[in-house]
């Protein structure tokens, strides 16, 4: 598959150079990257899924590294594999359900993916099952006779084709399709995600509200276009959001709805939120534990909404939604941008004495283009599956992604 | 009445150990409206209104009798409130020398003319009784106060307040004419006191002849006799002791006259000319009044008050056009649209021939821009009020006085329309307006420029340069080697403080945070680099970023407000707030003279309003056009604001001229500092 190849790595290149930015458009090109590598991944006879999640990974791993920043991209691999567990879970069903329940189980070919370092199989499958499934009381009856009859039973559903020899044609292309169908509705979700969410504004936004923002989010922009256009009057400050200055391009957008816009600069956030009555503000990528990593300024924003007790909302897709659990994530999940956003090289230049110095520069600048802000100062999260408390975070992403994902990394082996 | 008067006796020793109890409201009504009309519109009821308000003390002590005591309690006390300075009574002593007595007989008078109207003995005796149940607690008052002075400068008040009711009525009063209308005040009040007293005695003789008294008027009128009789018994006592008491015999029978005695042989000591005293004791009798006017800061112009606005327009010198669409909540600060007004103003330059070209060159500067930060801006105001000053000459038939003051109030109101003035400012102001207040008449008009001046060039010197320097030398203090030191924007003593730290060989690193729009941080950094400190540059929004690796922070402040706020450039509130989120310390270094009384809980009651073009323009993104022509949009406004306040709480320590204190301590501050401000 050398298009698919060309198409990665041009992909790679891409999000290398930060020529696709931003949580939404690269999520979006990773799902149709990810979509076409599944597409042309040729299928074996036996352990599609394996096959598949295996292609998934290798690409996914690529992608990830390219920039391991933008995390929706990690996000999107995530979300395709547990859709081809899924879907493979499904169609196992049914196959056990056909063919009346296989007993035993050969570990060979499954070994394949379950045998990952420092997690034991059965408990991840266990793991993988019971996020896959929904919790009902059947589910949960179900498999406690199962896992007591059988040693390994969760282990059984990758390998049960193997048995069902008639059918697996079929079941194979089945698979792949379903896949492709699945992940072209996630796709779907990433490009909707805006209008659910905004569906939600006349719920949190009232007649003569003020609200904040800083910098410029699409699903915060469409968000407050609802409102408008329920007819609600509102007022919103828009802090510019230094260096990159997107406030200005929200500002005019908000504008041109008719909406009471006034533009105040970055360092005016804590005089103004005393008159605040809400903060909206987008994210880049929400976390497990609830906090978030946003454009920076947003971490200032959040703390004197606290101080005055303003409630900081965050709207953002759910493909934002990022299973990992930050770690000191203000520098290990930033980028830093060119200096010249901050100052002229040329200004610097003539006071610089670069010859005395022992060759260490004097002057360094800064330009972070994330902040984080943890979950204590986040009062809401508005998604597109509704509002959640940040401590309700690590629920939304058990129902998105499996478990055995949460390390995107191929085996060793191969 | 009786019923009124009866308890007044038994309360009036309760009544004098607390509360805020207006004199009037104690004593009964027939007294107490009988005073301001019988001291006939001279100022001491005034001063009765308004001395609760004026006073700090939570308890307070109504003054003992007369009206004239009244006066006299409510003046001493006025004077350690509003921290009048001491020695000013001193050179009205001199006249006071020969009228000694009066302070006494203020009291002694009042006691003989009772006396000598037929009642009052018991009562007289009883009332000083009472004077020295109330005297004792009030000296005990004085002397927590500290030092007797205040004390001492009690009766020297008294005379103060005798002379201001010369010169309130018989305009220039003299000292014996002084005399005769306290005497006459005085006399004025034995009619309402001879009841008083009446009642009195009933009450105190014939403790059971209440209810008889209102039947029986023979009762009534031998107790009368009797009163009559023990009043001129009275009388002849007070007639001896009176006269003993202005001989300087020491006769302790009254406290008053052991008050007023020791006080005025002090006074007599730095004797000063006489003219000179007289003319400085018109100023300081002005002064308690003035003072406690200033406890309460003036409202500052609104400029959502259409009247009001319209007013100073039609005054103003410089035509200022309003900016079209204005940001609602701050309808009260004034906007204007910058730029437009500046060639009208140097094409008026010849025009204006009432505001000195100095000050016109500093206004210009204050509009363009080309003179800000606080000191700067001081430093500029004052050194044109000096040029002024230098070229000034009193007009034929006006006081320099008088003259010199409006014109630098007019000065004022032209920075003021350039740009609204900062606290800095108006402390310097208030400072040089009080200096030409004092200035002695005696002065010919040269030595009282020379003098103004000099006192232009000290309170510069002192007050900004010096100072700077002693925070300088606090600061220090607080710089360990490997520290990684934030500031904020461009402050000069935060400055002084880095390059001091790199001449002392301190081994440490610069974060400075700047914002839009004014950018001045990259002109700090600029002289930090070239100085060779070791600097991180970053903008506002990172602060969360670096605040890791910081240890301390140090920041400039516009002015520091009695409630700990501290009022500073705009983002100042953001740093501080980032800090104490993170744990770093927050030091505030500020010079004292920018300390303010006013209180103020968030940015937006007052602040300045820049020029909201420079926001829609980022210098270096020309692309960055979004919102070009936004005042045709009357949805789109830009708000720049120029200042906020820090809640005290984010600042761990303020750093001024008078020490390291932390920001509770910020009113202390204030009011030692303005009694030193008046003294200098």
């Amino acid at each position: 598959m050398p298009d698919v190849q060309a198409l990665v790595n041009d992909f790679v290149l891409k999000l290398k150079r930060r020529k696709i930015e931003g949580s939404h458009a690269s999520a979006r090109h990773t799902a149709e990257l990810l979509r076409s590598v599944i597409s042309h991944q040729r299928m074996r006879q036996t352990n599609q899924a394996g096959a598949l999640i295996d292609a998934v990974k290798a690409v996914g791993e690529q992608l990830i590294a390219a920039n391991p920043v933008e995390l929706a991209v990690g996000n999107i691999v995530r979300r395709v594999l547990h859709i081809i567990r899924e879907e493979d879970l499904s169609s196992t069903a049914t196959a056990i359900e056909g063919l009346g329940l296989s007993a035993g189980s050969d570990d060979d070919d499954e070994g394949q993916y379950e045998d990952r370092p420092a997690l034991s199989a059965a408990a991840l499958a266990a793991a993988a099952r019971s996020t896959l499934r929904a919790p009902s009381l059947q589910t949960l009856l179900g498999d406690i006779p199962g896992s007591a009859v059988t040693p390994q039973p969760p282990s059984s559903w990758g390998d049960s084709e193997g048995k069902s020899k008639s059918d697996k044609n079929l079941r194979s292309r089945k698979l792949k399709h379903d896949v492709i169908e699945a992940i072209n509705e996630l796709i779907q979700d990433i490009d909707t995600c805006h209008e659910q969410v905004s569906e939600q504004a006349v719920e949190h936004i009232h007649q003569n509200e003020v609200i904040l923002t800083l910098g410029r989010s699409r699903t915060v922009k469409e968000f407050l276009c609802a409102a408008k256009e329920k007819n609600r009057s509102f007022r919103v400050f828009v802090a510019e959001g230094a260096p990159r200055y997107q406030g200005h391009v929200l500002a005019k957008e908000l504008v041109g709805k008719g909406i009471q816009t006034t533009v105040i600069t970055d360092s005016a956030v804590f005089a103004m939120i005393s008159r605040v009555n809400m903060v909206i503000v987008g994210a880049h990528a929400i976390m497990a534990n609830g906090g978030v990593v946003a454009p920076v300024g947003i971490n200032m924003v959040a703390l004197a909404a606290q101080r005055h007790a303003v409630p900081f909302v965050v709207v953002a897709g759910s493909h934002k939604l990022c299973p990992l659990y930050p770690h000191n994530s203000e520098v290990l999940l930033n980028d830093l941008k060119s200096p010249s956003d901050l100052v002229d090289f040329g200004e610097f230049s003539d006071c610089m004495d670069f010859g005395s110095h022992g060759g260490s520069p004097l002057l360094h600048v800064v330009n972070p283009a994330f902040d984080y802000v943890p979950p204590k100062l986040v009062s809401l999260f508005i998604t597109d599956t509704g509002g959640h408390n940040p401590s309700y975070m690590y629920r939304l992403i058990a129902d998105y992604y499996s478990a055995d994902d949460l390390v995107v990394k191929q085996r060793s082996t191969s | 009445m009786e019923l009124r008067r009866a308890p007044r006796t038994v309360i009036d020793p309760k009544v004098r150990q607390v509360g805020f109890i207006t004199p009037g409201a104690t004593l009964p009504p027939a007294r107490s409206h009988s005073v301001p009309t019988d001291a006939c519109s001279t100022s001491p009821p005034a001063l009765d209104v308004s001395l609760p308000g004026s006073s700090i003390s939570p308890v307070m002590i109504p003054p003992p009798r007369h009206a004239s005591a009244d006066g006299l309690s409510s003046l001493a006390r006025s004077a350690a409130t509003a921290a009048a300075p001491v020695p000013v009574p001193v050179p009205a002593s001199h006249l006071r020398r020969d009228t000694v007595q009066i302070p006494v007989g203020s009291y002694n008078p009042s006691e003989t003319l009772l006396g000598s109207s037929p009642m009052m003995s018991p009562s007289s005796g009883l009332d000083a009784g009472s004077e020295f149940s109330n005297e004792v607690p009030t000296s005990t008052w004085l002397g927590r106060r500290g030092s007797g002075k205040f004390a001492s400068s009690f009766p020297a008040t008294s005379g103060e307040m005798m002379a201001m009711k010369t010169t309130g009525g018989g305009g220039g009063g003299s000292t014996p004419k002084s005399s005769l209308t306290t005497a006459s005040v005085v006399k004025a009040l034995p009619g309402v006191s001879e009841k008083d007293g009446g009642a009195l005695i009933e009450m105190q003789n014939e403790g059971t002849s209440k209810p008889q008294k209102q039947k029986t008027s023979k009762a009534e009128r031998r107790a009368i006799q009797e009163a009559q009789r023990a009043a001129k018994a009275a009388a002849k006592e007070a007639g001896g002791v009176k006269p003993s008491a202005s001989s300087g015999g020491a006769v302790p029978a009254l406290k008053q006259g052991k008050v007023a005695k020791p006080s005025s042989q002090r006074k007599d000591g730095p004797q000063v000319t006489a003219p000179v005293t007289s003319s400085e004791k018109k100023v300081v009798d002005r002064l308690p009044e003035k003072d406690r006017k200033k406890d309460v800061p003036h409202p500052r112009m609104q400029f959502d008050d259409k009247h009001r606005v319209e007013k100073a327009k039609r005054r103003a010198v410089v035509n200022q056009s309003e900016a079209r669409s204005r940001v609602e909540l701050f309808r009260h600060l004034p906007q204007y649209i910058r730029g437009t007004q500046l060639p009208d103003l140097e094409s008026k330059f010849f025009q204006l021939d009432p505001i000195h070209p100095s000050v016109y060159k500093v206004g210009l500067q204050y509009l363009s821009g080309d003179i800000s930060g606080g000191n700067a801006r001081c430093i500029a105001m004052l050194l044109a009020f000096k040029e002024a000053i230098k070229d000034y000459s009193t007009p034929p038939e006006k006081a320099l006085v008088r003259d010199l003051t409006a014109k630098i109030g007019s000065y004022v109101s032209f920075f003021i329309e350039c740009r609204p003035l900062s606290i800095s400012m108006g402390n310097a102001i208030k400072f040089l307006k009080s200096r030409i207040a004092k200035l002695p008449h005696t002065l010919s008009e040269s030595e009282a420029k020379s003098s103004l001046q000099s006192d232009i060039d000290r309170f510069i010197n002192e007050k900004i340069v010096i100072a700077d320097k002693v925070i300088v030398r606090h600061a220090v203090t607080k710089i360990r080697d490997g520290d990684v030191l934030l500031t904020y924007g461009s402050s000069s003593v935060v400055e002084m403080i880095f390059l001091y730290a790199l001449e002392l060989g301190k081994h440490f690193r610069v974060v400075v945070v700047d914002s839009r729009p004014k950018l001045d941080g990259q002109a700090l950094l600029c002289r930090l680099v070239a100085k060779g400190l070791n600097c991180t540059y970053t903008h506002i929004n990172a602060i969360s970023y670096i605040m890791h690796e910081v240890t301390r922070v140090f920041l400039g402040a516009s002015s520091v407000l009695s409630n700990g706020t501290v009022y500073s450039r705009v983002g100042t509130a953001c740093v501080a707030m980032a800090a104490h989120a993170f744990q770093v310390p927050v030091l505030v270094c500020c010079e004292a003279y920018k300390f303010h009384e006013r209180v103020q809980l968030d940015s937006i009651c007052s602040n300045e309003l820049g020029d909201p073009d420079v926001i829609s323009k980022v210098p270096g993104w020309k692309d960055l056009n979004h919102l070009d022509n936004w005042a045709d949009n009357e949805n789109l406004q830009l708000l720049n604001l120029t200042y906020d306040a820090t809640p005290s709480d984010y600042v761990s320590m303020i750093i001024t001229d008078y020490g390291m204190l932390p920001p509770t301590s910020v009113p202390v501050l204030v009011r030692e500092y303005r009694r030193e401000h008046l003294w200098i």
